[in-house]
């Protein structure tokens, strides 16, 4: 097979984005695994859905993928111990500002894997997804959606192609790629196992052209002779942010529109995020559910800044102290990357399954004064969805909450490209959320 | 750590451009142009730029004062009104009223307006109009180049043949004191465009649609290129942010009706010019071609039928 049919060129032309310096200054080192604190906090809420129940009490023995936490809802997904140690209390603790029970588990530091694990066998469609709530998947992109929901189709949906989805347009984020480089067994069997239990006509699998080595490995997966029929395709996406976001790569790599307030699935494609793809190969063959998460620790304030596989539930100040340190004028913790990430009001937080990276910040020496729009339309030129934010911000200013359906403000997937872009430093992505919240509170 | 965190809204992170840095692109991209003038015409060409700015600068910064705003001068888009109306005037108008010209542009056309970002029209184009129309003897008196003090005829207003085609693409001939070399306005352009300050469509189909008429309708191309303001105005009055529509097709509605208000005005008018009053005209349509224009988001649904999903 002729390498150049096996690569193929976007479909669809992306409106907008930013151009946004990369700082992938840990690509090429090896992930560290982190020993184990002696402590870690595991919320009950790391999905978007109900929150899980906790199913132990202070005194139980618990080992790594040990259940600790039911499923409570349809859209809702399982926890799991990430240590082995006994459970010392079930807390509140404050997760993305909001109040969400937790099990304080106590490490004995020995990482024992619980002896009940055992691979998962798949042989139905309906499998893939019952291996995708059980081992507790949720969207590790960043998004958190149970996995198990969006595996869930019913036979009359028809489901034509798989995106793999490595972009990872987020400057300093990492994770990705090492989890491409590293974990490629297991993003090679994944794939070819969810094509093939799905009953999928076709792979697209996407990742940017700032990733020329992830691309080499990459391509192996659509060349390996497992692809009989030619269907596993490579996807080289021009490196613009947020290539990454799930309507925006639908479309670049299908060409096709996923509707306001519709599914990926109502158009024919699954989107999966490559390490959702690991982590569902890793507990099919083991039976290890999602109980660790290799994040990128990096920013303009830390000090030995890496990959770190860490165990979930490890407190922010741990995974810190493991990177060397933040320098002393840091002064913002960013829970993802500094585009979409949110920032924490301290250092007291863990590591969830949602999280990908921590960015540290230091504080700016003459941070952007804000200044008049003055109408140059970078804004409307960088919306992926192609809003106008600097009108959405003069209705808000104005008080004209009735504009905001003719401005379409629901559309906004707050990606951040507006704000970035501004030469005015206006806080435009800010007052989308305003007008959106605005417009929810209306209704 | 800092005892107190930054909790900020996302994005935490910015692109490096401002508002000050993009009018100081723009007044760089001016300044062969404004030189070459200065040289041209001599040392009352100069004075005229700089009473120009310093008057619109002054006007800004004491109207900001006198109602107690915060002082704006810094962003540099003062400079940009006053310099861009002093190469619209002649070098012999008395400097009176090139003052008049600048304190009408920011005082009446921006900050009565909101300030920037808020003008209903270019105040150089709005401020040139009204000096036109109050001094008509001395803003119609062009002197030839090199200090020779004999009024002559600009290009258009001359007959064809006066002026070689050298002469006009590099400017020596008549005319306002930065408008003269398309050649060094080409320059200041193609800086713009590398500058990711302007994009191309305006110049090019401002620009274009004038050259077609004029073939079309057997004139001179390159006098009618060169000669009077085009060049000046396409590339630096039509393409001025707030005054021109946002999206492409709106910027292309925008430029086409410029050309046509231009070749009207002049074939048909009496003055030997045009851009002024067609870019004034566009800029009043502007907020109409934008909502005309403005796109549909990314997986539009209609809302009628929005409604009848949601029962």
């Amino acid at each position: 097979m002729e390498k150049k049919e096996k690569i193929l060129r976007p479909v669809g032309r992306v409106h907008g984005g930013a151009l946004l310096p990369h700082f992938k200054k840990t690509a090429e080192q090896e992930s560290v695994i982190m020993p184990p604190p002696a402590v870690v906090k595991i919320p009950m809420s790391q999905h978007i859905g109900a929150p899980a129940e906790p199913i132990v009490k202070a005194g139980d023995k618990v080992f790594v993928g040990t259940k600790i936490g039911e499923a409570t809802a349809f859209v809702s997904a399982p926890v799991h111990s990430s240590v082995s140690g006994t459970v010392k209390a079930i807390e509140e603790i404050n997760v993305g500002g909001r109040k969400t029970k937790c099990v304080v588990i106590e490490s004995d530091g020995n990482m024992e894997k619980d002896p009940e694990l055992k691979p998962f066998p798949v042989n139905t469609r309906e499998d893939i997804a019952k291996a995708a709530d059980l081992c507790g998947l949720v969207g590790l992109g960043g998004a958190g959606f149970p996995t198990k929901v969006k595996l869930s189709v019913k036979e009359e949906t028809p489901i034509d192609t798989l995106i793999i989805n490595g972009a990872e347009c987020e400057p300093y984020i990492t994770s990705d790629y090492r989890a491409c480089m590293e974990d490629y067994e297991d993003v090679i069997e994944g794939v070819y196992l969810i094509k093939e239990k799905l009953n999928i006509g076709r792979v697209i699998i996407c990742i940017e052209s700032n990733k020329p080595k992830a691309i080499e490995k990459l391509y192996e997966i659509a060349a390996d002779k497992r692809d009989q029929d030619d269907s596993v395709k490579l996807m080289k996406l021009p490196t613009s942010y947020p290539q990454g976001a799930e309507k925006v790569i639908i479309y670049s790599a299908t060409g096709r529109r996923v509707p306001a307030g519709k599914l990926p699935s109502d158009v024919g494609c699954i989107v999966m995020n490559i390490t959702s793809v690991v982590t569902l190969n890793r507990f099919i063959k083991t039976g290890m559910p999602l109980t660790s998460k290799r994040i990128t620790v990096d920013g303009t304030a830390v000090n030995e800044p890496k990959n770190i596989i860490v165990p979930i539930g490890t407190a922010i100040k741990d995974v810190l102290e493991f990177a060397g340190g933040v320098t002393e004028d840091a002064n913002e913790i960013i829970f993802g990357g500094p585009m979409m990430g949110v920032d924490a009001e301290s250092d007291s937080g863990v590591i969830e399954k949602r999280t990908n990276a921590i960015t540290v910040m230091k504080e700016e020496i003459k941070p952007p004064a804000v200044t008049p729009c003055i109408r140059c339309g970078r804004c409307a030129r960088a919306c992926p969805m192609k809003l106008y934010p600097a009108s959405v911000e003069a209705a808000v200013n104005h008080g004209l909450t009735e504009s905001f359906n003719n401005l379409n403000v629901n559309y906004c997937m707050e990606c951040g490209s507006c704000s970035y872009v501004c030469p005015a430093k206006r806080p435009l992505t800010q007052v989308m959320r305003l007008a959106k919240a605005q417009l929810r509170r209306e209704k | 750590m800092k005892e107190i965190l930054t909790a900020a809204s996302s994005p935490h992170i910015r692109h490096s451009d401002t508002t000050r840095g993009i009018m100081s692109d723009v007044v760089i991209a001016l300044l062969p142009a404004a030189v070459y003038g200065c040289i041209l015409f001599g040392w009352h060409a100069a004075l005229v730029l700089a009473v120009c700015i310093i008057f619109a600068v002054l006007s800004e910064f004491l109207w900001n004062k006198a109602l107690k705003k915060p002082n704006t001068v810094g962003d540099m888009s003062a400079v940009v009104t006053g310099l861009l109306l002093g190469m619209n005037l002649p070098s012999s108008i008395p400097l009176w009223q090139a003052a008049i010209g600048s304190v009408v542009a920011i005082i009446v056309v921006k900050q009565m307006f909101g300030g920037i970002g808020c003008n209903f029209a270019n105040p150089a184009i709005a401020a040139r109009i009204v000096l036109l129309v109050s001094f008509p003897s001395t803003m119609t008196k062009f002197v030839a180049p090199l200090f020779d003090a004999v009024t002559s005829p600009t290009p258009l207003a001359a007959e064809n043949g006066t002026y070689t085609l050298k002469a006009l693409f590099f400017g020596m001939h008549p005319g306002s004191i930065g408008e003269t070399s398309a050649f060094l306005l080409l320059v200041g352009g193609v800086y713009l465009l590398i500058r990711n300050v302007i994009s191309p469509t305006i110049p090019v189909c401002f620009i274009g649609t004038v050259v077609l008429l004029a073939l079309v309708t057997g004139e001179n191309v390159s006098v009618w290129v060169y000669g009077g303001g085009l060049m000046l105005g396409a590339i630096f009055m039509a393409t001025d942010y707030t005054t021109s529509p946002t999206t492409k097709s709106g910027k292309v509605i925008f430029a086409v009706g410029c050309g046509i208000i231009t070749f009207v005005i002049r074939k048909f008018g009496a003055l030997p010019e045009g851009v002024s009053y067609s870019i004034l005209l566009m800029n009043i349509l502007v907020p109409h071609i934008n909502r005309l224009t403005l796109s549909k988001p990314f997986g539009f649904i209609k809302p009628k039928k929005e409604e009848a999903q949601n029962g």
